[in-house]
């Protein structure tokens, strides 16, 4: 198994990174590092698509991959013009809930609906961290912001069931508690030929924790008291939500040109 | 020879949130009382031989500051 220093070495750019201390973020960081490493993909040929927001670090400048920071919301856009002009890349895309499913919610759908062969990990924090923590499209009803001092009015939405509607092949969902799991899951996004989701539930102690009054080490046990590997449990489902095979999009793209006698 | 682990931490790097210290399932780590250059409480071993090698806190630390190694025992072997 590859050390923590291997991993710096190898895979992290800028160290120490940023992030807040026991913020969620650096988790993502090693369970993406260790899967890649653990499926022998040579990190030349991973390309890691960004938007904006905290998540949006993770890769960009901390990842020692090829990274695009693009705008807010435009990962999936962006990623997918990498994969449809070189398939032989591993594209993956990080970025948070505000980022993936608020600003960039429309992309999200239509890369799942094409099916293009991405692996989009989308940290969920349940607000916007970076600016502030205003509400976001995952934040939990009643739930208390920067932008809901009330509670919010409105209910959030479930991601992960969003995404295996629009089509996605494979969609799971895990938390930064569950790092095992995890690992597994993105080495599992990186072998699958299609769109696949993981949402990874992560800690926010800054802009989340200190609002409801808990340390990261907290929120990490309120992932681990809150959540069931068992679909049928009253708690939050963790696991994989579909994986599936179905028509991928650079693919049908290229057996097109094919036919049409293109090269 | 034999096999000996080794817990490397990087106290400059750890920013103290203490999850490893947390997370490791037999209280192998504790608090320091020092500071790092950030001001950071790092962890500390403080039962090393209740270590099991199990690497959860190299898994679970965001910031790559601890690691566990198992080095080989080089002065039992020259024996
Ligand atoms: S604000 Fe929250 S999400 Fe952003 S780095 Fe700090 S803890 Fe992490
Ligand atoms: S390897 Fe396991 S037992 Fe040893 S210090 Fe780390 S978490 Fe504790
Ligand atoms: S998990 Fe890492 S950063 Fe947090 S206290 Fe332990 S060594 Fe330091």
């Amino acid at each position: 198994m590859i050390t923590a220093e291997e991993i710096r070495e190898k895979y992290v750019r800028n160290h120490p990174s940023p992030f807040c201390p026991g913020c969620g973020g650096g988790m993502v960081l090693n369970a993406m590092s260790r899967a890649v490493e653990s499926a022998g993909i040579d990190k030349k040929d991973v390309v890691a698509v960004s938007g904006i927001g905290c998540a949006a670090w993770i890769p960009s400048p901390h990842w020692r991959v090829d990274t695009l920071h693009t705008t807010h919301g435009r990962a999936v856009a962006f990623a997918s013009g990498v994969k449809i002009a070189d398939r032989d890349l591993e594209v993956m895309v990080v970025s948070g809930d505000g980022d993936c499913a608020g600003i960039g919610g429309n992309h999200l759908l239509h890369g799942a609906r094409n099916n293009i062969d991405l692996n989009v990990i989308m940290v969920n924090n349940g607000l916007y961290a970076m600016t502030g923590g205003q509400v976001a499209p995952t934040t939990e009803h009643d739930e208390k912001t920067l932008t809901t001092p009330y509670g919010n009015p409105a209910s959030s939405f479930e991601v992960a069931e969003v995404v295996k509607a629009a089509g996605a092949s494979h969609v799971a969902r895990w938390t930064t508690y569950h790092m095992k799991e995890l690992v597994k899951e993105v080495e599992k996004a990186v072998d699958t030929k299609g769109f696949s989701f993981i949402e990874v539930l992560a800690q926010c102690p800054t802009r989340k924790g200190k609002k409801e009054g808990m340390t990261g080490i907290e929120m990490l046990e309120w992932y681990k008291e809150n959540t069931s590997k068992d679909q049928d449990s009253e708690k939050m489902y963790v696991g994989t939500f579909c994986d599936v095979e179905r028509p991928e999009l650079t693919e049908e793209i290229y057996r097109q040109i094919e036919r049409l006698g293109g090269e | 020879m034999s096999e000996r682990i080794e817990i490397k931490i990087d106290r400059d790097m750890c920013k103290g949130c203490g999850i490893c210290i947390k997370y490791c399932p037999k209280e192998v780590l504790a608090r320091s009382e020092d500071l790092n250059q950030y001001d950071n409480h790092y962890p500390e071993v403080v039962s090393a031989d209740k270590c099991i090698s199990c690497r959860r806190c190299e898994l679970y630390c965001p910031d790559f500051a601890i690691e566990v190694k198992e080095v080989k025992d080089e002065k039992e072997e020259k024996e």
